[in-house]
């Protein structure tokens, strides 16, 4: 049904989306907290760095990557040298595009989950015994759930989608770095690629219909645990 | 032995006001902490449980420094070992009623080997057997109240906080509760705070009582002495309270009798064992006066006494109060009209006969006085203790 290209596109889209929003989920969360309740002098500042990809050119932040993690890039030569891991032109460069490019989508939900949370809940678990950190586990974090799942899911698309700090960063490898959207651009680029890029478009409209009804079932079953359905 | 005792001496500025508490009261028994909302009594509960921090001052619990500004105490919530229950039951939605119980049990470590109270005993105690597997949405307002009550009681608290825990229910949820709370007064033994604006609550389960008045305190100690003070107006303006011990239950036709301060007051049908101590209200509304004994009628109780006092209406319209000495102990009051004062030439130092009808006195304004007694043997002037039927 699929070409091996088509499938090899379409895997390596969803690993470079998994990966990016497996790893940055942990520090949305803890970013979301600082946002929602820390009280310190750089607040503003980092509420304003987490938004950028928001609001700048996707290919800023491309080139933004490129010059942080590139070989020569301060992050990039530390990475390189201490751990051997090189981010240009592969795939958990990709990765770490396509999860800068989809960080403010999830904060901003966490972020949300986190401000509806009744304090006055937490306030009853501290005097019930429960430490700041037990609190956090055992109320916090499961009140936030539906808010982390929809932060993760739309979290997810984005980073599917992604294609300005993508080929920016780590250029359009044919199974490395050509996920879906990359793949699409270069065969409506190319003369008689219109055939196989809707094929390919037909299956990103399929990838996306699929996420939103897993992501409104998980949502409505979060509902119900919680009680609110 | 040196009876425990709670001993708040803060100071908080909280916006324009200033909230200072001083007391020292006997950790026994239900403190009720009693004022007009704003008064800063939730303040109070907010300090002891530390989810407040004074700016300065002291509070001990027992042997526990909770807070010292001097020694640098302060000890943080979570291991200040208190059961507090909320207006707004703040039961966790995403635990079922069993994991709510549990919660505070599950983190009481050590204390949970010689326990203050058990799921065994608490849920009985509460009716809570047939919620435990449900989520707390689908339960009404004084289901949840109850399942605070017993998840506070689970966390083996050494003092219960009860911040008006009954405030955001309807009648009928109140008086369901009211035996709740009077049976986790006696039979565990626990410690009480208790913040209300309701009269009837204070009346009917305070065993000492704090009145706050813009954010400080204005009275303290034990209930009965407290109700004399000026600033109980409030409270002593709905009517007396009278202390006395069940002689007879009804039986058939005959009507249940207490034995109080030098009288004997028949009320409706009793629930309550004979020779237990109860408290009695006698709301001001129920009480009229006659000159002289009004022979053959239907008001069951005409308790004679000496007009003491009579206390101009507070507002245009309303009663005058006279207060009528009818015990050593005892003092009722009456509303009656200006009117009928005049017509009376009522004045103090005037033998008169408070007229009372039996059915006035049903359970609600009943209520059970041990732990009241308790207090009173251990810590009150004598002569506040209640009556023994031994005395008439």
């Amino acid at each position: 049904m699929l070409s091996a290209l088509e499938l090899e596109a379409l895997r390596l889209s969803l690993q470079v989306a998994a990966v990016a929003v497996a790893c940055s989920l942990p520090v949305a969360i803890a970013v979301a907290w600082l946002l929602a309740r820390g009280r310190f002098p750089g607040r503003v500042l980092l509420d304003t760095v987490v938004h950028l990809p928001l609001v700048l050119p996707p290919v800023v932040i491309g080139y933004f990557l490129l010059l942080l993690f590139g070989t020569r890039g301060p992050l990039g030569g530390w990475l390189a040298e201490t751990f051997g891991l090189r981010l240009i032109f592969t795939r958990w460069g990709a990765a770490l595009a396509a999860a800068v490019m989809a960080f403010p989508l999830m904060v901003r939900a966490i972020r949300l989950a986190l401000e509806s949370v009744d304090r006055g809940l937490e306030a009853a678990a501290r005097t019930l015994g429960a430490s700041r950190f037990d609190v956090f586990r055992s109320i916090t974090l499961p009140l936030m759930l539906p808010g982390i799942v929809s932060g993760a899911i739309v979290a997810f698309a984005a980073a599917l989608g992604d294609f300005g700090a993508t080929i920016t960063f780590v250029g359009n490898v044919q199974g490395e770095t050509q996920t879906l959207s990359l793949a699409i651009y270069s065969l409506a680029q190319s003369p008689d690629g219109d055939a196989a890029a809707l094929r390919l478009v037909v299956l990103s409209l399929v990838i996306a219909v699929a996420a939103l009804a897993a992501s409104e079932a998980l949502a409505r079953r979060v509902q119900r645990q919680l009680g609110r359905a | 032995m040196k009876a425990s005792r709670l001993i708040i001496d803060t100071r908080v500025r909280l916006g324009p006001f200033e909230h200072r508490a001083e007391l020292d009261l006997p950790l026994s028994g239900l403190t009720a902490l009693f004022g007009a909302s704003g008064a800063g009594k939730s303040t109070l509960v907010n300090l002891v449980a530390g989810l407040l921090r004074p700016d300065s001052g002291r509070i001990v619990v027992g042997d526990t420094v909770f807070f010292d500004s001097q020694r640098g105490v302060d000890l943080p919530v979570h291991r200040r070992e208190l059961g507090v229950v909320f207006q707004d039951a703040r039961l966790f939605p995403h635990l079922d009623v069993r994991d709510n119980l549990l919660y505070g049990w599950r983190r009481a470590g050590e204390r949970t080997r010689s326990p203050v109270a058990t799921l065994d005993s608490v849920v009985p105690l509460l009716g809570l057997e047939p919620l435990l597997d449900r989520k707390p949405h689908t339960l009404s307002g004084g289901e949840r109240q109850r399942v605070a009550f017993g998840r506070a009681l689970l966390a083996q608290p050494s003092l219960l906080l009860m911040d008006e825990p009954l405030a955001s229910l309807d009648a009928a949820r109140k008086a369901e509760l009211l035996p709740c709370i009077e049976r986790l007064r006696d039979e565990f033994g626990l410690p009480i705070l208790y913040v209300s604006h309701s009269v009837d609550e204070v009346l009917r389960l305070a065993t000492s009582l704090v009145l706050f008045d813009q954010g400080r305190v204005s009275a303290a100690g034990p209930l009965a002495e407290v109700l004399e003070h000026p600033a109980a107006a409030a409270l002593s303006e709905a009517g007396a309270l009278v202390f006395g011990r069940v002689e007879s239950v009804a039986a058939g036709d005959e009507a249940g009798r207490i034995a109080c301060d030098g009288f004997t007051l028949k009320v409706p049908a009793l629930d309550l064992p004979e020779g237990s101590a109860v408290r009695v209200r006698i709301p001001a509304r129920e009480v009229a006066l006659s000159l002289q004994d009004p022979g053959p009628i239907s008001i069951s109780n005409r308790i004679e006494g000496v007009i003491e006092r009579i206390e101009a209406p507070t507002h245009p319209q309303g009663p005058a109060r006279v207060r009528v000495r009818v015990g050593s102990e005892t003092v009722l009051a009456a509303a009656i009209t200006p009117d009928s004062v005049r017509r009376l030439a009522l004045e103090p130092g005037v033998r008169c006969w408070c007229l009372v009808k039996a059915v006035a006195l049903d359970r609600s304004a009943l209520a059970l006085a041990r732990g009241l007694a308790a207090y009173s043997t251990s810590t009150a002037p004598s002569g506040r203790e209640p009556e023994a039927p031994g005395r008439r």
